[in-house]
């Protein structure tokens, strides 16, 4: 099963990844998404949140539904003032405002306008506050533009995404921004292609969801307009890295993590690990102990409830324009995947 | 006694199997199905006898806050992270009983005598804890306990005279044990008494049950803080131990339907039954859940006064449990249609 | 427009004890209706019959925030707890009114330092009772501010404009809507102020096509306000965002269509910290295109809010034409 090797894991991280595709405004996102699930599955729609939803349907005559999630959309922010010319924001989504000062944006208003969070410069704070991280109000961002043709251009209410290359670092490693989760979508798009040639019994149901960011609000709609019987959450989770301890941390490079905790069924956990271990797939097992803080929560209990999991792909410094992971980890789970779901005939197993 | 054998019982929040079990042994003779749900909720139907053709839910949660190991390291320490709102000022000095085969561990802390004047009056928070199950390094703990392994607090039952008991995870086997008891009664309704999970991490259970099932009225049954201790100013102690069940007027949950705490107020006047409203805006119910489901459903909650519910050892009075008991049969015996009404 | 709105700040209804506000709104649209009914959570439901068109639904909550008193001491005083966004900052020296017409005043033990704003466990009410047993006033008990309407100029000052005024706009609307073509289901929510809890049940019962809220906003246009692109006087808002929700973009282009078509001043709204029933409307079932119609609001949440009455007129022109549209959103 050979699609390129790692570089063509990367191209699609990276195509995913540099699109703009804030919460609550995934067109730029969503768009690419839908013409990459359009290759793999029978039928493509976008429901009245704009998860993008891709059927693939199975063998069986009447086949039962397992949706897969990963969520589309990134954080960033929302223009929410315009003072002479100079932009003032609010974020969407869980935004480090450490990483704010410098940081390079786009905004999109009639046209995307390049941009950067611009802050007093040190020498004119009083020395307490030069230690200080600033607060967003005395943030802005500046594109540059003379006062008129911003007010021309840009309105309250238009999305601001990061403007981030994704990149190649040593080894397989990679680096960008919106990894958290565009990289549980390529694994997903990934296990969509590795299905195309194998035989599958059950109706999959690829989800790219919206506002996940925003309070898991796509996978709430969705899931109550698949009614699936299964689901499996792909997201990302706490990789190892300078100031963290083991015990709150993931290994980069060592496969996806499998949650255990409350929010997941223990038959579907056992089944996927049964399956990893089988193909001498690397995977960890990660302990949840209450809300996942990802699809998996609001899925689990859609309707009468639906048993679910989640796999957890290790990511570095979350919620940055520079996250940062192994691709061989985004294989894994797409290999994972695809080879569960032709695996999968009845639940729970005998 | 079924307070002792539930209380004693292990099931955190996402692992209450063993509980599930022993609450189905005892209900088995008094009603028509049992099944369990996706997330593992005992649902039993009891029939009525047609006089009354609607749904009525009891809902009592059969898991207990606890500990989830997270991590174990080189020296054979277990790390962990609570589940469910527990006190963590409770835990140092504290004996766990880990994973389904019940391996006995600590909780230790630096000795007093080695502290620094400051850290005496700090707390130490739950990620600087470990479990000390006495294995030398991770290989031999590996053997027995695992990541994902769930500990509960080793508390025994016990009686401690004038009708008062201590034990664990009052809160909410003294439901269970409440509502194990009234499946024993015959209704004019259909009744679908619910054991739910995962109340204490956000009333889960009882959301999906509650939408399985779309009953017309529904009770949670509690176990409910009782903060009665002496205290220097007159203000609400929430609850009371020995002054009969507490019924809830609204919680952080939700607002209790009108119509139905009339009918429980009622039906104790009438049967001489004492009652206590508690303090409202309080905690949170399997209520909150269920009241949101679909259209909307009509719900209450009763609950016994329990003392220290979010700690190992809590204390209940026998007679208000089985006030509670007497309560929720008063009233399910006047439920009439227009309790169900809103005007 | 001010005779109804007068009517409908100054009545008691608080979340969790709607009774008497929804009495009052039946009142108001029974006759301007084809069916009238309440749920199982006490929502009012009032639908107004189309000719084909989709199935709109249109909310404005009729619970306001209050205090709940959760014990009664010996000499009578009563302690209490914030239903809703309710702040210490605004009670101190006020008076709330019981649904049985007490009055209590609140009162505050004594403070280490005067200048630092006392916790809710500092304060309590007076109703003037003598001790615990003669007191009229019992555990569980709501009471809500006590101010009576005012209005200046094109200003008007009042409690519970939130969201007694998008109240006002839904009764508007029912008398003056001729000849649309949609199924209006127009819903006076109960307990949004607790939690969106009335919108949630009352959105699955009616599983409406497209939703729209009508709430209030803050403004920034105070001084040393939170920086806000809102101003009172400048239009109605049309909401993007808010902290738990972005608006469905084709509604929020419809709604902007409407506005720029009939002449009517409109502002765009993002908001930092407070959401609506819209929040909840939008994750009903399959999810619900949903959109929102902000008047811009000064002092939210205390005994004194503040609307421009031409934002309130033009808001209820605005949904008229919006709702007169067979594209309910683009």
């Amino acid at each position: 099963m050979d699609r390129g090797g790692i570089m063509g894991t990367f191209e699609i991280l990276k195509k995913l990844s540099e699109a703009p595709g804030v919460s609550g405004s995934e067109e730029g996102v969503s768009k690419i998404i839908a013409e990459e699930f359009k290759k793999y599955t029978d039928e493509v729609r976008v429901d009245a949140l704009g998860n993008v939803i891709g059927l693939k349907k199975g063998t069986d005559p009447s086949p039962r539904r397992l949706m897969i999630a990963a969520h589309m959309d990134e954080i960033g922010f929302m223009v929410s003032e315009i003072e002479k010319g100079f932009i003032r924001f609010t974020t969407v989504g869980g935004v480090d405002e450490r990483i704010l000062p410098g940081q390079e944006v786009i905004v999109h208003g009639l046209r995307p306008l390049p941009g950067v969070i611009a802050a007093k410069p040190p020498h004119l704070l009083p020395p307490e506050e030069r230690k200080k991280v600033t607060s967003r109000d005395q943030l802005f961002v500046d594109v540059g533009l003379p006062e008129e043709e911003v007010s021309s251009l840009v309105k309250v209410g238009d999305f601001i995404s990061f403007q981030a290359k994704c990149i190649k670092l040593q080894g397989d490693m990679a680096s960008g921004k919106a990894f958290d989760d565009r990289a549980s979508v390529a694994a997903l798009i990934y296990c969509l292609e590795l299905l195309s040639q194998m035989k599958h019994r059950w109706d999959v149901y690829a989800v790219a969801t919206s506002q996940e960011e925003m309070g898991l609000r796509g996978a709430v709609v969705s899931a109550y307009g698949i009614a699936p019987d299964l689901a499996i959450a792909i997201d990302v989770g706490f990789g190892d890295s300078p100031g963290l301890s083991e015990a709150e941390t993931i290994k980069v490079g060592k496969g996806p993590a499998i949650a255990i905790g409350p929010n997941f069924h223990p038959l579907l956990r056992e089944a996927l690990i049964k399956t990893a271990k089988e193909l001498e797939i690397p995977y960890q097992i990660e302990a949840i102990p209450g809300p996942s803080g990802t699809d998996a929560w609001a899925i689990q209990v859609s309707r009468e409830g639906v048993p679910t999991a989640l796999l957890s792909i290790p990511l570095r410094y979350m919620h940055t324009p520079v996250e940062t992971l192994s691709i061989k980890d985004i294989e894994r789970t797409g290999l994972l995947l695809a080879n569960f779901i032709s695996r999968l005939e009845k639940f729970p197993p005998e | 006694m079924l307070l002792k054998e539930l209380s004693e019982a292990r099931g955190v929040s996402g692992n209450e199997e063993k509980v599930r079990e022993i609450i189905r042994e005892h209900i088995k003779p008094y009603v028509n199905e049992i099944s369990v749900d996706s997330m593992g909720n005992l649902i039993a139907l009891k029939k009525g006898d047609g006089s009354l053709p609607i749904k009525v839910m009891l809902a009592a949660h059969m898991d207990e806050i606890g500990l989830m190991i997270t991590h174990i390291d080189e020296k054979g320490y277990l790390y962990f992270r609570p589940v469910g709102g527990i006190d963590e000022r409770i835990l140092p000095g504290k004996r766990v009983l880990v994973g389904d085969k019940a391996i006995p561990g600590v909780i230790g802390l630096k000795p007093i005598h080695l502290l620094k004047e400051e850290e005496r009056t700090q707390i130490v928070p739950a990620e600087r804890l470990a479990i000390d199950i006495g294995a030398g390094d991770k290989g031999s703990a590996e053997k027995v306990v695992n990541i994902g392994d769930y500990a509960t607090f080793d508390v025994a039952f016990q009686e401690l005279g004038s009708r008062r008991v201590k034990g664990k995870a009052f809160d909410d086997r003294a439901g269970c044990a409440v509502l194990a008891e009234l499946v024993k009664e015959q209704y004019p309704f259909d009744l679908y008494a619910v054991f739910t999970v995962q109340e204490e991490v956000g009333l889960r259970g009882a959301k999906v049950a509650a939408y399985a099932i779309e009953p017309d009225v529904a009770f949670s049954i509690e176990g409910t803080v009782a903060d009665d201790l002496p205290k220097e100013k007159d203000v609400s102690p929430t609850t009371r131990l020995g002054h009969g069940p507490a019924i809830t007027l609204m919680d952080r949950s939700f607002v209790a339907f009108h119509p139905l705490v009339r009918l429980l107020v009622e039906a104790a006047e009438a049967e001489g039954i004492p009652y206590q409203f508690k303090q409202p805006l309080v905690g949170g119910t399997d209520s909150g859940a269920i009241h949101l489901t679909k259209k909307g459903v009509p719900s209450a909650t009763v609950a016994v006064p329990c003392r220290y519910i979010h700690s190992p050892v809590s204390i209940l009075s026998l007679d208000d449990f089985e006030n509670t008991i007497r309560l929720m049969k008063a009233a399910l015996k006047r439920l009439r249609p227009e309790h169900l009404k809103i005007e | 427009m001010v005779e109804l709105i007068k009517a409908l700040t100054e009545t008691y209804g608080p979340a969790g004890n709607e009774a008497r506000i929804r009495q009052l709104l039946k009142e108001m649209v029974k006759d301007k209706v084809d069916e009238l009914k309440v749920d199982a959570l006490g929502n009012l439901i009032a639908l107004k019959k189309g000719v084909g068109g989709k199935k709109v639904m249109l909310a404005a909550h009729m619970d306001e925030i209050g205090i709940v008193v959760n014990y009664v001491d010996e000499k009578g005083f009563l302690r209490f707890s914030a239903m809703g966004g309710v702040f210490p900052h605004t009670l101190v020296g006020n008076r709330v009114e019981f649904e049985n017409g007490v009055v209590g005043v609140i009162g505050v033990e004594k403070l280490d330092s005067p200048d630092k704003v006392p916790g809710f466990d500092k304060l309590y009410i007076d109703v003037g009772a003598e001790n615990r047993e003669s007191c009229p006033v019992k555990v569980g008990d709501i009471g809500v501010f006590s101010r009576p309407l005012v209005v200046q100029g094109n200003r008007l000052i009042a409690k519970a404009f939130d969201d007694r005024i998008g109240c006002a706009i839904l009764v508007k609307l029912v008398e003056e809507l001729k000849d649309c073509p949609h199924d209006l289901y127009i819903v006076f929510t109960v307990q949004e102020e607790l939690g969106l809890r009335g919108a949630i049940t009352s959105a699955y019962g009616i599983a409406p096509d497209v939703g729209i809220a009508v709430d209030v906003t803050r403004t920034g246009d105070t001084p040393e306000a939170p920086k806000m692109a809102v101003s009172l006087g400048k239009g109605p808002a049309i909401k993007v965002k808010d902290a738990r929700m972005v608006s469905h973009p084709g509604v929020r282009q419809a709604l902007i269509r409407a506005a720029e078509e009939e002449g009517i001043p409109y502002q765009l709204e993002v908001l930092e910290g407070g959401t609506t029933d819209a929040a909840a409307i939008q994750l009903t079932r399959e999810g619900i295109p949903t959109g929102v119609i902000s008047i811009p609001c000064r002092y939210i949440h205390t005994p004194s809010e503040m609307v421009d009455l031409r934002d309130v007129e033009n808001a209820v022109r605005l949904l008229r034409r919006y709702l007169s549209s067979d594209e309910l959103w683009v």
